[in-house]
């Protein structure tokens, strides 16, 4: 068994940023263990530019965002092994990983939850049909495209606006594939404006908001998919369907912070978010397993990611080096029109940034922060959309020593 | 108000706000503009009015490398009616591994003011 202060589990952006920030504070007992061969994690496969834009300042790829990270690692030679799956994470921080070398164990003062997220697949949707090849995640068909050169459709639906889903509807088109069209469940698209602009209109691939997929036909390859539009309880409306033929449907449905290894763990996860219940330091449930990144609740930007991994990194040193963070009792809740809020419990003796997401589209409205009723903060909103995480700092000055906390938008 | 007067919106792509910006156009010239919270929104709108340009990513071959492909990009954004002709070229491109981030493997791809860039490390298998 090895003794280390820190096991950071995961090598992508948030466990890169988090390593980083440890080193910088004098915490260089570390390693950071990643199951695939490279470090960078979803980065590596996402070869589009934007990345970057608020950390550094220019628009970047995917890989050069990570690289920059990786370059940083190399260069303060922080411990880190790849091919390295973890098997398993006790409560009182030990981890079991297979590696290269054999089977190892170390015991943690504190652990990093870097794990990132998946993608909701098929089988959590309950489409009914047929079981053909041709239906992928539109990461998986991202992984086929841009690390293995496997061109994986030639004539394509998207069901799921989600941004990936909107970014593989422009690289299967640069790639020769027709994409018919993307279809929307919600009312409302659930990727980012700017792709919707840049990866649809660009290449007049037709969005269609409140439509789903109702049947999946084919044998061995799937040759076509049934259409229907959906009322407003998202059910499907009979007389509506339509049928596309296609070799592929690619799904966009949403992702779910990966936190198998959490929850064996003994970490209690927020039914909202799908991630860990924590506080203002990014700490769990369990003193000293700390969460940030996709596997806490799902990012927009990786630069947030990296921002939220290197304020978990400040936490998790003060915690190696006093033993114990500062208790926080104070729950926030969620009230009218917000689906998730970070963190869930604060000390109120610290300012602390909140991220939360609404619910549905809102123009010219705020955002407001009440304790016992009274309005502690508020943030004005041009326009506020499921797609966009919305973030803000909250002043310790304005909170009381007790009673919750309610996030609302009006 | 006279008839020749455009009002259009359009969905900033420069950053991740993707700012709507509404604009009133008048013979391909803007009178108005309001929406935009940083100059780059205007830039863009006057851009999209002109000549929409967009930036392109995409992968080139390599041999020998621990990896079958090498990711690129566009160091500028080109014209949108050059992104098709953008590909053809790149596809034509074959590399060698190593191959380094950063390295220009086309200079002034379609006679254009932009370059192809590697974009991801491969190592030698």
């Amino acid at each position: 068994m090895e003794n280390k202060d820190v096991v950071i589990i995961g090598g992508g952006p948030a466990g890169l940023a988090a390593a980083l920030e440890l080193y910088k504070k004098g915490i260089h007992d570390i390693i950071i263990l990643e199951r695939e061969n490279h470090l960078g994690g979803i980065l590596r496969q996402c070869i589009h530019d934007g990345f970057g834009l608020s950390r550094f300042g220019k628009s970047l790829s995917g890989p050069e965002y990570a690289q920059a990270f990786i370059d940083e690692i190399e260069k303060n030679h922080i411990p880190y092994l790849t091919n390295a799956t973890v098997l398993e994470l006790t409560n009182d921080k030990q981890i079991y990983a297979m590696t290269r070398e054999g089977l190892k164990l170390y015991q943690a003062k504190a652990v990093v939850l870097a794990m990132g997220c998946r993608e909701r697949s098929r089988g959590a949707l309950g489409i009914p049909g047929e079981r053909p090849s041709g239906v992928f995640t539109a990461g998986t068909a991202q992984a086929y495209m841009n690390l293995y050169n496997r061109m994986p459709a030639k004539e394509v639906v998207i069901l799921g606006s989600g941004d990936i889903g909107m970014i593989m509807a422009r690289r299967l088109t640069l790639e020769g594939a027709h994409v018919q069209a993307v279809f929307e469940i919600m009312p409302h698209p659930s990727g980012l404006p700017r792709n919707i602009i840049q990866c649809l209109e660009d290449y007049d691939i037709p969005l269609y908001l409140s439509h789903t997929v109702t049947d999946i036909h084919g044998d061995s390859r799937l040759t076509g998919v049934t259409i229907s539009q959906v009322d407003e309880h998202l059910k499907p409306i009979p007389g509506t369907e339509k049928e596309y033929t296609c070799d592929t449907l690619i799904l966009s449905v949403g992702l779910i912070p990966d936190n198998l290894l959490s929850t064996d763990a003994g970490v209690t996860l927020d039914p909202h978010t799908k991630g860990a219940y924590v506080d203002e330091h990014f700490q769990t449930n369990i003193p000293g397993v700390f969460a940030a990144g996709n596997v806490l609740h799902v990012h927009d930007l990786v630069d947030f990611v990296s921002l939220e991994a290197e304020a978990l990194a400040d936490s998790a040193a003060s915690y190696i080096r006093d033993g114990a963070l500062p208790p926080c009792s104070l729950p926030i809740k969620t009230g009218n029109g917000v689906g998730h809020a970070i963190p869930q419990r604060i000390s109120g003796t610290k300012d602390f940034k909140l991220s939360l997401r609404v619910r549905s589209h809102y123009r010219d409205c705020r955002i407001l922060l009440r304790q016992n009723g009274e309005v502690i903060a508020t943030k004005k909103m041009k326009k506020a959309i499921p797609a966009e995480m919305i973030q803000f700092t909250v002043k310790s000055e304005a909170i009381q020593e007790h009673g919750e906390l309610e996030v609302s938008v009006e | 108000m006279s008839e020749n007067i455009i009002k259009k919106t359009y969905t900033c792509i420069i950053c991740p706000n993707g700012c709507d910006i509404e604009a009133e156009i008048k013979d391909g010239e803007i009178l108005s503009i309001t929406g935009h919270t940083c100059p780059k929104g205007e830039a863009y709108v006057h851009q999209e009015l002109t000549a929409p340009t967009r930036t392109i990513a995409t992968s080139v071959l390599v041999l020998g490398g621990e990896l079958p492909l090498a990711s690129v990009r566009l160091t500028n954004p080109i014209p949108k009616d050059k992104i098709f002709p953008a590909m053809e070229e790149i596809k034509k491109l074959t590399l060698t591994a190593p191959v380094k981030e950063g390295t220009v493997v086309l200079e002034k791809v379609c006679g254009l003011d932009s370059d192809v860039i590697v974009t991801k490390n491969v190592q030698v298998k």
